[in-house]
């Protein structure tokens, strides 16, 4: 549904987007990661047409954005980072006016607007003027504008930004439902949010993709995915360390002392074909372990390692 | 959708904003209250002693508007941009001249309105004498398309700036240039300045829209000056999409 191909965006000498391609189906929920000023917003602008790129192309239902404008637009539903939205009007007022612009008359309008009004949980702010809102509310408005007319694409710039937890679930659950139907971008910065919401994740950094897959497949790449921590009673840090790092799947041991306890970690040189686990618990035998644990790998370190080579370790 | 439609939703949302703020009601109130102050005390309409509304009410209005419609104006982009709404209205499924000519038309209806409200004038003048009542008619006419000239560049101006202040500043300059360059004073100025050259001095009388304005006020309403006004709110709200693109593509 969404397709983007080589897309470049300069900002006088500042290269914002550098040569992003990707394609998005339906069904499926892309999270768009990346430190602040890596080119997310600005790639979701240029998805959106509302800047132009320097060069490279952007395919909405096989309309060409830049050629096809209206077509292309009419598929998608756009929450902006900072979700504007016009603050002298009351909710039902703005969301009748994105109706209609959206090409909504009479009864189908009407519909329309108590649709989102339910899923975004309006109801009770319906005739309060937008500028008297909240944040969270606010937000949930222009959410509400961008799901209006049911689009088969939904572009969404930070929907969890400035939100509480109820509400951040709220949005992700109501993220994670829509995608099974629609093709699904939305970029942030909380990485639980990829695990809760994405069947798929980029990361970019620089305006350049450094990293994309699965959940699970970004989270293979950090040095913890594999890792056993075992949490030891009566053993000292030298022995154990000295035994685990004997170990062939081995790459290094930590130890660190907790009170009476010892919460050694063993990295594997590979991850994720349970090796270590079974070395680790062979070589272990007769020591008293309080609990043993194999490591999924952590997207923060990921991401981390991706987005800062330089002052990494 | 039509064009049409897209243009209506756009004017009606925009005539909706107007009327939910104080801004419209500030605005028709002050220029009511100058429009009565000038004709009565300072256009001297009980000493002249003429059933015309020409020199004593229609007289000022290039100078109100000079202060007024840059007001009403000043909001139209610099705000949407400011608030981000412009993100919104232009990944929406319209084109940019659809919405560069809704904003336009409420701004102008809303002005129409307020000259509209200033009928009280009229019916004096008519229950006082028997006035031309074409005269005024062509006056109403020329003055509303004065203001919508004014307009238009006061959505080029918003559309260059965030900052609604900047936005009235220029625009107000602008359109004292188009009052000045017809005004007799400057006029006259330019004609000792240019000795025997009359044409520069004609070009920049052409200019501005005192001149245009006149023939309206004496009834006379000359397809010239219709289609300087009518080209000139063109070229403004053209001005303006460029300027929108720019911002898009830079």
């Amino acid at each position: 549904m969404i397709k983007v191909h080589d897309l470049t965006k300069h900002f006088g000498a500042k290269r914002a987007v550098d040569g992003i391609s990707f394609a998005v189906e339906r069904g499926e929920v892309l999270g768009f990661l990346g430190p602040n000023g890596a080119g997310k917003s600005t790639t979701m602008r240029m998805i959106t047409g509302f800047i132009a790129p320097t060069s490279g192309s952007v395919t909405i239902g096989g309309f060409d954005m830049l050629e096809n404008p209206i077509p292309a637009k009419k598929l998608v539903g756009y929450l902006p980072e900072n979700a504007p939205a016009y603050t002298d009007m009351t909710v039902h007022g703005f969301l009748n006016f994105a109706a209609e612009i959206r090409g909504l008359r009479g009864d189908a309008k009407a519909r329309a607007v108590h649709r989102a009004v339910e899923m975004c949980f309006l109801d009770s702010v319906l005739h309060q003027s937008v500028d008297t809102l909240s944040k969270g509310y606010r937000h949930r408005t222009c959410f509400a504008q961008s799901i209006i007319h049911d689009p088969d694409i939904l572009v969404l710039d930070e929907p969890t930004d400035g939100l509480d937890p109820n509400q951040k679930h709220e949005v992700r659950q109501l993220i994670r439902k829509m995608g099974e139907k629609k093709a699904i971008i939305f970029s942030t910065h909380i990485l639980e949010e990829v695990d809760a919401a994405c069947s798929r994740a980029i990361i970019i950094d620089r305006g350049k993709i450094v990293a994309n897959g699965t959940p699970s497949e970004l989270r293979r790449k950090s040095e913890w995915a594999g890792a056993v921590t075992l949490r030891l009673n009566g053993v000292a840090p030298d022995t154990a360390r000295e035994k685990l790092n004997r170990l062939r799947s081995t790459k290094k041991v930590t130890t660190e002392s907790n009170g009476a306890h010892l919460i050694v970690t063993v990295f594997p040189r590979t991850a994720g074909d349970g090796d270590l686990t079974r070395e680790v618990i062979a070589a272990t035998n007769g020591w008293q372990i309080e609990e043993l644990r194999t490591e999924d790998g952590r997207l923060d370190d990921v991401f981390r390692s991706i987005t800062m080579p330089d002052t990494r370790n | 959708m039509s064009s049409l439609g897209n243009i209506k939703t756009i004017a009606k949302r925009e005539l909706h904003a107007y009327f939910s703020s104080p801004v419209a009601y500030v605005f028709i109130v002050i220029f009511l209250l100058l429009n009565g102050f000038f004709t009565f005390m300072v256009g001297g309409f009980w000493e002249r002693g003429e059933a015309s509304l020409t020199n004593s009410f229609f007289f000022w209005h290039p100078w109100f508007y000079l202060f007024l419609v840059p007001a009403v104006g000043m909001r139209l982009w610099a705000d949407e941009r400011r608030v981000g709404t412009l993100e919104l209205l232009l990944t929406m499924p319209i084109a940019p001249w659809e919405a560069i000519a809704g904003k336009f038309i409420a701004s102008w209806l809303f002005l129409g309105l307020a000259l509209c409200l200033t009928f009280p004038v009229v019916l004096t003048v008519n229950y006082l004498g028997s006035p031309d009542n074409g005269v005024i008619f062509a006056g109403y006419v020329g003055s509303w398309l004065m203001a919508g000239a004014y307009l238009a560049v006061s959505c080029i101006t918003s559309a260059i700036t965030r900052s609604q202040v900047v936005s009235f500043i220029i625009s107000v300059v602008v359109c004292l240039f188009l009052i000045l360059a017809g005004f007799p004073p400057v006029i006259n100025l330019l004609q000792n300045l240019a000795h025997n050259w009359q044409w520069p001095v004609n070009l920049i009388a052409s200019f501005s829209v005192i001149t245009h304005f006149d023939g309206f006020q004496k009834g006379v309403l000359d397809s010239r000056d219709v289609i300087f006004f009518l080209s000139v709110i063109g070229f403004s709200l053209f001005a303006t999409s460029v300027i929108l693109r720019t911002h898009r593509t830079t």
